[in-house]
């Protein structure tokens, strides 16, 4: 683990050991705070439905939140709700949720989209699902559902069984009566996808272009919002919920994404893991990290070259391997349902030394085989000729959109959850935190492949210590009621470092066996919104690369 | 040893395989494998409908198509280990244009119903579809979801279901090459699509009356009822 440089000077509210000193942040915002809440990861101030720029914009230049991780939305029987998680990306372990309570009968806030530019999607997703109005918003629509849907899904007094009634028009061929283009304008608009085989999955680019280059892209998300909120707000804690995370980020990410719900359910109802138990979570969550990122760069390839070509078919047949290792383990190839709420579901495969001897021929492989794609990829002209320079995604704007993970890391930003804020067993391992200054495809891609090696490493490390653990000591899992039912109106916000980047979970509890609110942010979400920045002014297929480049996975944007 | 005795001995040495190769026969250039496999007369005599259905079974272009999970399970069926193409369907063709089989490999959404529904119909007679996992079935693990279409046939009609959550490329194989099989038996799955609800009266019985009123609605007003929650 490298270490932190320590930093030369304090925020405002931080204290000497890098905690957050609530009391300095509510002197610091003085009238404005009404009340303050304790949720399990932080405190939350509340604040009134219009001072929310105001407040944002004195902690993100005085008290340095400068990552507003995610805003959450939901409704109580007297009131709706927006909570706003701000996070440093020097520190992301200091974190402080902003509470802004508005009005059962009129729900409108001001908007965050002035202050942090990734606040534009999530209150646009706020709004959809939710029903809040945010005020002074650029471009307040819906971005999950259609256009032409009726009511907000997760609002309290939505009729499921209510039939949408669509009028025929709405789903006219768009290009039957499109109106003759007047001569001097020489812009054309086209859509690219849903159906794309560039598009990663079912994304929906509305693209303006004046002859090649591309002068506005929007994107259209929705197409495969398949109510992952709704399905775990109606599954009980224990068991219920874990099967879903699998289908979020569906690249074989399986268990980054369920130790994430694993993670805010634990801190949430206070559960404690065996180490056997984490370090076994630690190595399989590597393995899904490994998977996923070759894919990645598979279908990167992919893009760049424009065929089913040799990269994609190593990549694919080295994914093979690693998921030959996790279907011994967890008997599944893509839905692992492996982790549970205390531990994991079972213990290695027996014979236990035949495994081991598998996993460390695979991370013996590994950094071979990335010589291989390094000679393909990053050493290859063409392929430099291609990415460098282009897609560029400067760090401060990489933090005012929210990106995290490899995104991040290829603009430079030191910025790790398994690091700066440790969870597993990952800080007492050796391994590196890769960033690269490129802040371009060339930069995001080459993270990506570096971070294999280390995902291996730490693989490596885990299989050294679970060869070695006594055996008498080998406990999967911790004591926990049968039924699990967390304390009413506890609130958790936690985050892991997933495949994309940082996957947090909300969870509010109401006393029950199912989570009141359960909330997912997600990191391919946030990344997507760079788009625009990456690819406005480029040529047509820079903005196909830098979109490979952010390896979104549609599952994990609709949810 | 001279040239030209060498080159004597090879031409007869030719010769006698190609001798051992025929065996007794009429006449050389019929005289093979294929001739004994199908007796007397060296010709095949079939119906034009039953070739055409051989040969579409062995060559099937199928629509580079990904919705969900369901597509990575894809992808790994058509590249290095598992190879579709060995059987004679493992050419994704980008364009629905040059397609005769969709795969629907995930779950499908209000949202994207339309537009499956589009691309199913851009893809040229014959085509055939295959279901891939239990999204598309019966809206599987998001069954109860308030956007989710419960199953494919909702949209289009299907040939072969392959479930599971998502099916393992095996099994995908497997349910390409059953849907081989149909083809070249010449069968075609009965068609049990419900399309797009096109209600112009709800449930009304379609009497004199309601027909003649029906005349009279502009066409513009029409109205889809997404409603499926009450669907199978």
């Amino acid at each position: 683990m490298s270490l932190e440089q320590p930093r030369p000077e304090l925020d405002v509210g931080e204290t000497p050991d890098g905690e957050v000193d609530y009391d300095e942040l509510a002197e610091l915002l003085g009238e404005y705070v009404l009340d303050r809440e304790s949720h399990v990861n932080a405190e939350g101030f509340v604040i009134r439905p219009d001072d929310v720029v105001a407040v944002l914009d004195i902690l993100k230049r005085d008290a340095g939140f400068d990552n507003l991780s995610c805003v959450t939305a939901q409704e109580y029987y007297d009131r709706y709700e927006s909570i706003y998680h701000l996070k440093k990306y020097d520190d992301p372990t200091q974190e402080l949720s902003v509470v802004v309570p508005t009005l059962r009968d009129e729900p409108v806030s001001q908007s965050a989209a002035s202050v942090f530019d990734t606040a534009n999607w999530h209150e646009r997703e706020a709004y959809d699902l939710v029903g809040i109005e945010y005020e002074d918003h650029p471009d307040l629509r819906r971005i999950l559902l259609p256009d032409t849907w009726q009511g907000h899904p997760l609002s309290l007094d939505y009729n499921q069984d209510q039939p949408q009634i669509v009028a025929l028009r709405e789903h006219a061929d768009p290009m039957e009566h499109r109106s003759e283009v007047p001569d001097e304008q020489d812009t054309m608009f086209i859509n690219i996808g849903p159906h794309h085989p560039a598009t990663h999955g079912v994304l929906h680019l509305r693209t303006v272009l004046d002859g090649e280059q591309v002068i506005d892209v929007d994107p259209d998300l929705g197409y495969l919002h398949r109510c992952e909120e709704q399905m775990c707000q109606q599954s009980t804690y224990r068991h219920q919920i874990m099967p879903y995370p699998d289908r979020w980020d569906y690249i074989s990410a399986g268990i980054l994404n369920e130790w994430a719900y694993a993670r805010a359910a634990e801190s949430l109802a206070d559960i404690d893991v065996p180490e056997y138990a984490q370090i076994i979570r630690t190595m399989s969550a590597e393995m899904c990290r490994i998977a996923s990122h070759l894919l990645a760069v598979g279908t990167f390839a992919l893009d760049i070259y424009g065929d089913f070509t040799a990269i994609f078919m190593y990549a694919i047949t080295d994914r093979e391997k690693v998921e030959n290792l996790l279907e011994d383990l967890t008997g599944q190839r893509l839905m692992f349902n492996y982790l549970r709420l205390r531990g994991v579901a079972w213990d290695l495969p027996e014979p236990r030394e035949e495994y081991f001897e598998k996993v460390r021929e695979f991370c013996t492989y590994v950094p071979e085989r990335l010589e291989e794609y390094h000679n393909l990829l990053s050493a290859n002209e063409l392929f430099q000729m291609r990415v460098i320079d282009t897609g560029i995604l400067p760090p401060e704007v990489a933090k005012a959109y929210g990106c995290t993970g490899p995104v991040a890391r290829g603009s430079g930003i030191d910025y790790d959850i398994r690091r700066d804020d440790p969870y597993g067993y990952y800080d007492e391992l050796e391994w590196d935190v890769i960033t690269d200054d490129g802040c371009d495809n060339f930069s995001r891609a080459f993270v990506r492949l570096e971070e294999i090696r280390q995902s291996a490493r730490i693989i490596e490390q885990c299989v050294d210590l679970l060869e070695e653990w006594p055996e008498d000591e080998r406990e999967i899992q911790s004591n926990v009621p049968r039924t699990l039912k967390p304390d009413a109106d506890s609130e958790v916000y936690r985050t892991v470092e997933a495949a994309k980047g940082e996957l947090g979970i909300y969870i509010r509890a109401d006393g029950t066996d199912k989570p009141a609110r359960f909330k997912i942010r997600s990191p391919a979400f946030c990344n997507l919104q760079s788009l625009e920045v990456m690819a406005e002014g480029e040529y047509v297929p820079d903005m196909v690369a830098a979109l490979g480049s952010l390896d979104i996975v549609l599952g994990e944007v609709d949810r | 040893m001279s040239k030209e005795t060498q080159l004597h001995d090879t031409l007869e040495q030719a010769q006698s395989t190609q001798d051992a190769r025929m065996g007794p026969g009429v006449d050389d250039r019929f005289n093979s494998k294929l001739r004994q496999a199908f007796g007397a007369s060296p010709f095949i005599l079939t119906k034009f409908d039953a070739f055409m259905n051989w040969v579409r079974g062995n060559s099937m272009f199928i629509l580079l198509f990904g919705i969900a999970c369901c597509s990575i399970e894809m992808m790994h069926t058509y590249a290095a280990k598992h190879d579709l193409d060995r059987f004679g369907a493992g050419v994704p063709r980008a364009s629905p244009r040059q397609a005769d089989v969709i795969i629907v490999p995930g779950t499908i959404v209000s949202k994207f119903g339309p537009r499956m529904q589009r691309v199913y119909d851009q893809m040229p007679e014959p085509k055939f579809v295959v279901s891939m996992g239990s999204c598309t079935i019966s809206g599987g693990p998001f069954q109860e979801g308030y956007n989710v279409v419960k199953g494919v046939e909702e949209i289009i009609p299907v040939d072969i279901h392959v479930p599971g959550c998502p099916p393992r490329p095996e099994a995908l194989v497997y349910g390409v090459l059953k849907l081989q099989e149909q083809i070249q038996a010449g069968e075609s799955a009965p068609v049990t699509v419900k399309p797009y609800e096109l209600e112009q009266f709800g449930d009304l019985e379609r009497d004199e009356l309601v027909q003649e009123l029906a005349s009279e609605i502009d066409e513009d007003d029409l109205v889809m009822r997404y409603n499926w929650a009450e669907s199978p």
